[in-house]
């Protein structure tokens, strides 16, 4: 894992100092709320429905036991003993108080760890893989190149007022685990034929009010270019993005609007410029960088296999466990959607629990999925049994990875200002529906992600069945979409037709289902059923 | 009715205007008529309350107070799926609120 050196630290620890005093001027009435809320929102913390809440930055997912434990103590000492874990791998809490959140950011830089950009229209916190460095079908580890333009994208002074936010993931294989494609700029980590290691740039991608699935831009940028071509596509876009209108300012209006190819036409005219100044990074910091991403601690010569002997156990190490590139290993997920729950929230109890078990057990490594899950990524096979049993005890053990019960869901109306309709009810209404777990695995594979408003934080977009809570006339109504999806064959939903009350929806997603169960032919997923056969057959059975 | 709400600027609270300063309790909100823009104005700017605003509500025969939107009855009572969380209200009927 990534270690601060001294430029870091010094900067994380500026920041908390200059944040203290600008908290203190607020609270003395130096400054007014309209001068205080863009330093407030550059440090994470925003004013929601019940008190101001901060969000913390995890990059590209990756922490350690003792960061994971410092997110559970600040549950309990500063909010009401838990965290929110959210789909963009960052954990927001939700019961912070204004004189409070200095300290909060002093005790993250603590465990090198901040909430700088994770508002505002800068260049937000990097996503990936959240199996990076333990998948079996990457090219390379994309982390050290997640760094890289974390490095770059803090605190650039020329991306610090955007037009609008901006949102980066970065993959290394052809299975998309990041919704790559549904990212301002999505970087798939590539190798060419001749064996050099390049970079895959898509732009324009975005879900909100107007979702679209990004273009390539280019096939393949040398990877000590990434960043300088990154800066060539950003500053395309500050260039021309539109600053007159807040719905049409993220940059996958400009690329729609100019199209893919004067995009690019003019993103390699800029890139050309910028590699004559010869800013790119040395080869020697991308090394130092990845030298922190080596071999965690993983061993040779472990054997393939464990005992299977108790059912429950079975079942969830099928489930919830993948294959890891090391033999004898496996990546664990560790479900944050029990039946009936609240998808991605954990105790403090809960999170310092997975902080220990990843010290035991998965060489001090943690990962927060953009499914709102935690992943224990270098666990021994030998080990499976004995850290499901803890799992289970603390009530971690729903074996539900990727089935309807594993529900992306926004905060909604429940915590959010900006929402319409409730995310969560419905989120548990769904999960206690459909709890059996033999039910759940024979509907197989199917992604249920729920939105509370157009910003399309949940995902609607990319759901094999995606809801949208709208605002009828003062009443929570929900629109059912069939058909996304964020993985490597990205799919945007399609609405099926009129919104239901909250309990129609449920209703409706079960027919949804009976359809696909009567329709699935041997081995197809949910998403090839309805890609085969479309819409109108669902539509038929939900409005006769 | 006319009643104000906002957050309380240290804590972040929600908070109703009871016609003296910001009480948590909706119930105790008052119906400020036309004053509310001069009331906002001296309230934010003494640093009292934070992100304020004006809403409808609805005041029952038994003196409770109702706010009209969804979205302003959450604030009221706290999310509705943590009611282990939520403000014990100073109306003990507002727990059946139809949210």
């Amino acid at each position: 894992m990534y270690q601060y050196d001294q430029y870091d630290q010094a900067m994380v620890d500026a920041r908390v100092e200059e944040f203290r005093d600008q908290v203190a001027r607020r609270m003395a009435g130096e400054i007014t709320e309209d001068q205080f809320k863009p330093l407030r929102l550059k440090n994470g913390l925003y004013l929601q429905l019940h008190a101001y809440m901060l969000r913390v930055a995890i990059p590209y997912g990756t922490l350690n036991g003792r960061q994971m434990r410092m997110l559970g103590d600040i549950a309990d000492k500063y909010d009401r003993g838990y965290g929110h874990f959210t789909t963009r791998q960052n954990i927001q809490y939700n019961w912070i108080k204004l004189e409070d959140a200095p300290q909060i950011l002093a005790d993250l830089a603590t465990v090198e760890m901040h909430a700088i950009q994770t508002s505002g229209n800068c260049i937000r916190n990097i996503s990936s893989d959240h199996f990076a460095g333990a998948a079996a079908d990457e090219v390379v580890d994309p982390r050290p190149y997640a760094e890289l333009l974390r490095q770059w994208s803090s605190f650039h002074p020329e991306f610090d007022y955007l037009p609008r936010k901006f949102k980066i993931a970065v993959i290394a294989s052809d299975t998309d685990r990041a919704a790559m494609r549904l990212h301002d700029i999505g970087i798939q980590i590539v190798k060419n034929d001749a064996g050099e290691i390049g970079a895959r740039f898509y732009v324009g991608g975005g879900m909100g009010r107007t979702p679209m699935i990004a273009p390539v831009i280019r096939e393949f940028v040398p990877v000590l270019q990434m960043v300088s071509y990154a800066e060539a596509c950003l500053r395309v876009y500050n260039r021309y993005g539109r600053r007159d209108n807040k719905y049409k300012a993220r940059i996958k209006i400009l690329v729609h609007e100019i199209g893919a190819d004067e995009y690019r036409r003019q993103v390699e005219e800029e890139f050309a410029h910028i590699l004559t100044l010869g800013l790119e990074p040395p080869a020697e910091e991308l090394a130092r960088i990845q030298g922190f991403f080596g071999n965690p601690g993983l061993v040779d010569g472990l054997a393939e296999g464990y005992d299977r002997s108790d059912p429950d156990f079975a079942v969830w190490v099928d489930q919830n466990t993948t294959p890891h590139k090391q033999p004898g290993y496996k990546a664990v997920v560790i479900s944050l959607k029990p039946a009936g729950g609240i998808p991605g929230d954990a105790t403090a109890d809960q999170i310092r629990l997975m902080a220990d078990l990843a010290e035991a057990y998965s060489l001090d490594e943690l990962r927060v999925t953009h499914t709102q899950n935690i992943v224990l990524p270098h666990v021994k096979q030998s080990d499976l049994y004995a850290l499901w049993q803890k799992l289970d005890e603390a009530g971690l053990a729903a074996a539900n990875l990727d089935l309807i019960g594993d529900i992306i869901a926004c905060p909604g109306l429940d915590y959010c200002s900006l929402a319409n309709a409730r995310s969560i009810p419905l989120a548990q209404k769904i999960s206690a529906r459909f709890a059996e777990p033999e039910r759940q695995r024979d509907l197989g594979e199917l992604k249920l992600k729920i939105s509370g408003c157009i910003n399309a934080c949940g995902h609607h977009h990319a759901g094999n069945i995606g809801i949208l809570g709208v605002d009828r006339k003062g009443t929570e109504n929900y629109q059912l979409l069939l058909g996304g999806s964020e993985a490597a064959d990205t799919s945007l939903a399609q609405i099926v037709g009129p919104g239901f009350s909250e309990d129609g929806i449920v209703d409706a997603i079960e027919t949804v289902t009976e359809v696909y169960r009567a329709q699935r032919t041997e081995g197809e997923r949910f998403l090839d059923t309805y890609r085969r056969i479309g819409m109108a057959p669902f539509k038929e059975a939900i409005y006769g | 009715m006319k009643i104000l709400t906002g957050n309380d600027l240290g804590s972040g609270h929600v908070v109703w205007w009871d016609g003296e300063g910001w009480s948590r309790h909706v119930s105790d909100a008052v119906d400020v008529g036309d004053a509310a823009e001069a009331i906002l104005a001296a309230e934010e700017a003494a640093r009292r309350v934070n992100a304020s605003y004006a809403i409808s509500a609805t005041k029952a025969e038994d003196g409770t107070v109702r706010p009209d939107h969804i979205k302003d009855r959450i604030r009221a009572l706290g999310p509705t799926v943590r009611p282990d969380l939520a403000l014990q209200p100073s109306d003990p009927q507002s727990g059946n609120w139809v949210i």
